[in-house]
């Protein structure tokens, strides 16, 4: 009798229901859709990051140590790393959150006519075998987005350069301007770069070609690493102080974690007298956007549901004052003020469910244009989110009813029934 | 022992409006009692108090053996569900139930739903091609008829009848009427609230409220 009297409710005073629903519907869908983009946004704000470039330097390990701690950053005695070690940065324990990486090589490229260019030898765009026997695109391209280009980019192989815009109108050079090097190579220019950096003022070229101008083959002198990382916090800082400081749980976890320094300290293990720092900065603003950007989302959700909870709360107080006479003939023909509220409770949660439902799948798509319209990518659909939503619609429902349940209590059938 | 005996009985709101006014009445098994009185009276009052649906502020009211002043709102509902059907002038169906549910309503909150007893009530007030029709699709008539049904459906020991012919053509207020004789006849209590002299006249005794007192029981003119 109780289902027949819920499902008569529901069915043959469907449109008091319907608002309930829809209101429940909106603020579910708001809530899904926030909660989605928040579990996801990580990922989407680091891959917008990546356009501030590399947030890891891999250097040599005494190179590293010059530049702490005496601020040298040339030596007659260079280090370098090996470029044969290049493949093994994508076989870490977070191999997937290595977006890009190039190699650098600097030195200064001495002309047939015995001037010097400052130049940088790297990858711009280059295909490689990784040790597991796949392939990976990287290079500059990848991770410069902002480079301005007038021209070309070089083409592997091909002995061309990139002439930095400074430099290009120190020394009158163009594009399509062949230079002569000493050892008789030739790089034709094949455009001239704009990057509001210390590019501007060299010659970029590609990594082969400075190996052989300064006679290092197979090595390299740096690693710019552009990685996907987690925002830093407490156990990350104290890792990076020194990761022997924590205990056999804390590294557990920050090993596992994808941040910054968990990364770069992988990459210290895989490839031989290196150090990797984390380009700090970019680290903490990544971590600051990210924090700022779901605290955001948060405060949505919040407002969303607490919209939800006060329209619920209108609508069921509305249903139980329209009802109160057929509420008032349940209680004086034997009803406990329990088995009205169940009544009552139950068609808002069977209404609200629907309502739950209509918004969860309503906040995919909500959570789809988010993405498309934001970061141009699709959100992924995070399972979690459905008990969350599903634990933060009940809530809603209670609460939004809290003034029906009083008034319902209140309700005296004598009143109702006699107008007394 | 009699079913319902009221002993100084009096209904104060907020402590200055004197609704009731030490009422004396006692209704015996099988008895048919009209109140009666102009609006204002106390009559409604007295029928919620009778009906368990109210306290009483002063006095004291026993009925079927157990005292309806030392009992809790709780203990009242149960005691209202147990032993009074109701029959009220607006009929006051559940509007999106049927008229059989309407009916299993009573029996679903008294004990367990039962639609084929629910189908003999029905059938016993003359609307069994109807049970499936939702009240809006029923008559003034039918639906008061329906009210009787679920009245009876507990086996009530009090009927209290709120001018159950106060909305009703003559041709439904005799087949009503035709329906409480019966049950009368067959040593139902019933309990009538009306103005109206004829309803008063067809009971066996009849009380006469004024001012929230009782005039001496006198036979409706």
């Amino acid at each position: 009798m109780f289902w027949q009297m819920v499902k008569g409710a529901l069915v043959r005073q469907s449109n008091r229901f319907m608002l309930i629903a829809l209101t429940v519907a909106l603020g579910v869908s708001l809530a899904s859709a926030m909660l989605n983009v928040m579990f996801d946004v990580g990922d989407k704000v680091n891959r917008e990051l990546k356009a501030y470039g590399a947030n890891i330097t891999v250097t040599p390990k005494n190179a590293a140590l010059l530049r702490d701690v005496y601020g040298l950053t040339n030596s007659s005695a260079r280090e370098f790393l090996n470029e044969s070690d290049l493949g093994k940065i994508k076989t870490i324990f977070w191999t997937n959150n290595i977006v890009a990486f190039a190699p650098t090589l600097d030195g200064n490229l001495i002309l047939k006519d015995g001037s010097e260019l400052p130049a940088l030898g790297t990858w711009f765009e280059h295909t490689m075998t990784l040790p597991t026997g796949e392939t990976f695109s990287t290079g500059e391209i990848e991770m410069k987005s902002w480079w301005q280009i007038e021209g070309a980019y070089p083409v592997e192989g091909k002995s061309e350069a990139l002439i930095g815009s400074k430099l290009a109108i120190e020394k009158n050079i163009h594009v399509g301007d062949v230079l002569e090097l000493n050892n008789g190579d030739r790089l034709t220019i094949s455009g001239v770069l704009t990057s509001g950096g210390d590019e501007d003022q060299a010659l970029l070229t590609d990594l082969a070609v400075m190996q052989k101008a300064l006679n290092v083959p197979g090595k390299i002198a740096s690693i710019d690493i552009s990685a996907i990382t987690t925002p830093e916090n407490d156990l990350a800082r104290k890792a990076a102080a020194n990761p022997d400081m924590l205990s056999q749980q804390e590294r557990e976890i920050w090993y596992c974690t994808a941040y910054v320094s968990a990364i770069a300290y992988q990459i210290e293990e895989v490839i031989g007298n290196s150090s990797a720092r984390p380009v700090r900065q970019i680290a903490e603003s990544e971590g600051k956007i990210l924090d700022k950007t779901q605290l955001l989302m948060l405060l949505i959700t919040v407002l969303s549901l607490m919209s939800a909870a006060l329209g619920v709360s209108n609508l069921v107080s509305a249903n139980i004052m329209e009802r109160s006479r057929e509420l008032g003939l349940l209680k004086a023909i034997g009803a406990t003020n329990l088995g009205v509220i169940l009544l009552i409770l139950t068609e808002i949660f069977i209404a609200g469910c629907i309502g739950g439902v209509v918004g969860y799948f309503a906040g995919l798509g909500l959570a789809q244009v988010i993405g498309s319209t934001v970061f141009g990518a699709g959100i992924a659909n995070n399972v979690v989110v459905i008990p969350i939503v599903s634990v933060l619609m009940v809530t809603v429902l209670l609460v939004g009813s809290v003034p029906a349940i009083r008034m319902l209590l209140q309700l005296e059938p004598a009143s109702v029934l006699h107008g007394r | 022992m009699a079913l319902l005996e009221l002993k100084d009985v009096s209904m104060i709101y907020n402590g200055k409006v004197r609704a009731l006014d030490h009422i004396n009445l006692t209704v015996e098994k099988g008895d048919w009692l009209a109140i009666m009185g102009p609006s204002g009276s106390g009559k409604t009052t007295l029928m919620n108090i009778i009906g368990c649906m109210d306290h009483a502020t002063e006095g004291a009211i026993t009925l079927d053996g157990i005292s309806l002043m030392d009992v809790d709102d709780e203990k009242l509902t149960t005691i209202r569900r147990e032993k009074i059907g109701m029959v009220f002038q607006q009929f006051h169906l559940v509007p999106y139930l049927t008229a059989v549910e309407n009916v299993m309503v009573a029996q679903y909150y008294h004990s367990l739903p039962d639609v084929e007893e629910a189908m003999t009530a029905l059938k016993r007030v003359g609307l069994e091609d109807r049970a499936s029709h939702l009240p809006s699709q029923l008559s003034g008539g039918e639906q008061q008829r329906v009210c009787i049904a679920r009245a009876l459906i507990n086996y009530p020991v009090l009927i209290l009848a709120d001018e159950p012919m106060g909305n009703l053509d003559e041709a439904n207020q005799n087949l009503v009427m035709k329906i409480f004789h019966e049950l009368h006849d067959e040593g139902h209590t019933i309990i009538t609230v009306t103005h109206s002299p004829e309803v008063g006249r067809e009971a066996g005794r009849c009380v006469v409220l004024e001012h929230g007192r009782i005039k001496e029981p006198t036979t409706p003119t």
